[in-house]
């Protein structure tokens, strides 16, 4: 067990590198332009010469590398270069994670919290009117772009129920609307696999016993299939939970919550290399550590699953 | 010795081994000896009234997107109108009979620009879609199936997939010019690694079934048993991918569009138009130029989802009756 939790830790380090070292080059390829924006034409040749020796961009590529590695070691990772100039990279992230978190959160709880009951429902309730309208639903959610729903809830949910569609920290209620457009794809996603799940799990032999037995239903719910249908999810509610802190580009935009939403297109776009650096390694890290937590979890609660070595699994 | 066989055989009953001749009531109880798979599937999907409806819809209105600029009366797409008596742009005209879905806000005709966008999002989607797919079903039977493979796709998976896309396109965007072909071959660089993903995982988990293992023991090629054994088990989870890969790359090009990085302003497509709705969409009276691009996008996609839902259903040998 250790020793395969080594294993995979050593191996998620050298991906991340792999990864770092691929966007590392990738930025460097982007053309200097960019690194001015929109004083590009008013600047002479030295001028630009200088700006881009001040941000260590004409040292040769490798030294370049080797003062981010180096940087990344000591837990520096740079200060932004055209974002906000010369600030921290870890104050600027520092600011905007928590929004993203927060709302991340909320959306992800009130999805479990009302997809799992509507898929059971579904289930229990097969080919009538309930699995009907959940059916109705799921399938709204998953064919339409979630940018067209949302731009219609914004518009008319805001005016039917008179809820503020700006977001503001201290007014709770301008929470609502983002939550909600953000927890929609979520409920319909998880209803669906519990639905999927259940109706499969019902025809089990183990749920026949339970009731020759004389379970209630209610109880063969509880203590059987629903114990069984968490172990599944475990694997990826690691990944979903961490996953809370990037943010949704859409919903942040349309609200302006100031997260981290489209933070990273647009400092892709900006060229601002110290923070696109900073923000891949936070993903990347969360992918893998979340895929990583979910085995685990995985391990822990269903004794039927070994960790092979190798690579079948 | 030989006489006694002779004997045996003229003592056979001739009757016995005529053609049984089934006609009528008998027919019936031999049904299922013919089944064919693909009358089943066809058979199993006429049956969903309300997937027949969206195929019939969504072949409609294809054909119609095809030949509705050959139609009379229809404008162009990227045309500015002018209003005759104030010599002024035709801004934000309401729908009426000259213009069905009205004017945008520089005085382009909406109804020409979104049947103009709906031809390009489909080209996109199909195209998309179709790429996924096949590369998708390729990359996943070899890494769920070849061993020697598997450790290597894995590490390549991984690296790519924690790649930002948006650092590959606005790089794209730079090298290429922005155009319908770089917008789908950017789609296409990385979309197809949740397919390949999705076949991989469901290739692990029944390729030590007894059946393969008996191929395997009887010497089949790896390339037949892929081919033969794995894929064709796969069939329908693989249309259901297929269809709803159509609808994805759609909404993916709404989505690109929305953070600036689709198509050139000039080239209408589902996206474009939706953006510019969304720019005007505060003020009320000007609704419409959200509402009617979003409806159709909304219809296709939906079309697209429950016809490929259907049609798995359908090709699952489990309802097959």
């Amino acid at each position: 067990m250790i020793l395969y939790i080594l294993k995979k830790l050593l191996q998620s380090i050298i991906t991340l590198f792999i990864v770092l070292t691929i966007v590392f080059f990738l930025l460097r390829l982007m053309p200097e332009e960019g690194y001015f924006g929109e004083n590009y034409e008013k600047l002479d040749e030295i001028q630009k010469e200088t700006i881009l020796t001040g941000m260590g961009l004409k040292d040769p590529i490798h030294i370049q590398l080797i003062n981010f590695y180096r940087g990344l070691l000591k837990g520096d990772l740079g200060k932004s270069i055209t974002y906000r100039p010369d600030v921290d990279v870890v104050s600027i992230l520092k600011a905007k994670i928590p929004y993203s978190l927060k709302s991340g959160l909320a959306a992800l709880t009130f999805s479990l919290a009302a997809g799992i009951p509507l898929g059971i429902t579904m289930a229990l309730n097969k080919d009538k009117i309930w699995d009907r309208i959940g059916t109705g639903y799921i399938v709204f959610i998953s064919a339409v772009p979630s940018a067209v729903y949302y731009l219609f809830i914004q518009l008319y949910v805001s005016d039917v129920f008179k809820l503020p569609i700006l977001f503001n920290v201290d007014n709770i209620r301008s929470w609502i609307l983002p939550v909600i457009s953000m927890s929609l794809a979520g409920i319909a996603s998880y209803a669906m696999w519990m639905r999927r799940y259940m109706v499969d799990e019902l025809n089990k032999d183990y749920v026949k016993l339970a009731r020759a037995k004389g379970l209630k239903s209610r109880s063969i719910m509880i203590h059987h299939v629903l114990r069984n249908a968490f172990v599944p999810m475990a694997q990826y509610l690691p990944s979903a939970i961490l996953f809370t802190i990037s943010g949704s580009i859409y919903i942040e935009s349309l609200y302006s919550i100031p997260g981290m939403g489209g933070l990273l297109v647009d400092v892709i776009q900006r060229q601002d290399n110290a923070l696109v650096q900073a923000i891949v390694l936070i993903y990347s890290s969360i992918g893998i550590l979340g895929l990583f937590i979910g085995d685990i979890l995985m391990f822990i609660l269903d004794p039927r699953i070994k960790i092979q070595r190798g690579g079948t699994r | 010795m030989n006489s006694k066989i002779e004997k045996l055989s003229s003592n056979i009953n001739k009757e016995l081994f005529e053609f049984a001749n089934n006609k009528g009531k008998q027919e019936k109880l031999y049904e299922h000896l013919y089944y064919s798979y693909w009358t089943s599937t066809t058979y199993a999907f006429t049956k969903n009234k309300i997937a027949l409806f969206s195929l019939c819809f969504l072949i409609s209105l294809m054909t119609f997107t095809i030949i509705q600029p050959y139609l009379p009366n229809q404008k162009s797409p990227t045309q500015i109108f002018i209003d005759q008596y104030t010599g002024m742009q035709l801004r934000n005209h309401k729908p009426d009979s000259e213009f069905y879905f009205g004017t945008n806000s520089i005085g382009q005709d909406l109804w020409a620009r979104i049947w103009s966008g709906t031809r390009t999002s489909l080209l996109i989607g199909l195209l998309v879609g179709l790429w996924q797919s096949s590369v998708g079903i390729i990359v996943g039977a070899l890494w769920g199936y070849v061993k020697a493979l598997e450790k290597i796709i894995t590490v390549i998976y991984n690296i790519l997939d924690n790649i930002p896309n948006t650092i590959i396109l606005v790089l794209l965007t730079y090298i290429m010019d922005p155009s319908i072909s770089t917008l789908i071959f950017a789609m296409c660089i990385s979309g197809w690694l949740p397919m390949a993903r999705f076949v991989r995982n469901q290739i692990v988990i029944i390729r030590d079934r007894e059946y393969n293992l008996a191929s395997r023991t009887l010497g089949t090629p790896t390339h037949r048993i892929i081919t033969r054994n794995l894929l064709p088990y796969l069939v329908s989870v693989i249309m259901l991918r297929l269809a709803l890969a159509i609808p994805g790359a759609i909404g993916s090009e709404v989505f690109l569009t929305y953070i600036g990085l689709g198509l050139p302003i000039d080239i209408p497509s589902l996206g474009n138009i939706i953006n510019e709705g969304r720019i005007v969409m505060m003020v009320e009276s000007l609704r419409y130029q959200l509402i009617f691009p979003a409806t159709i996008l909304s219809l296709i996609t939906i079309s697209f989802y429950i016809v490929g839902n259907a049609f798995a259903d359908a090709a699952d040998p489990k309802n097959h009756v």
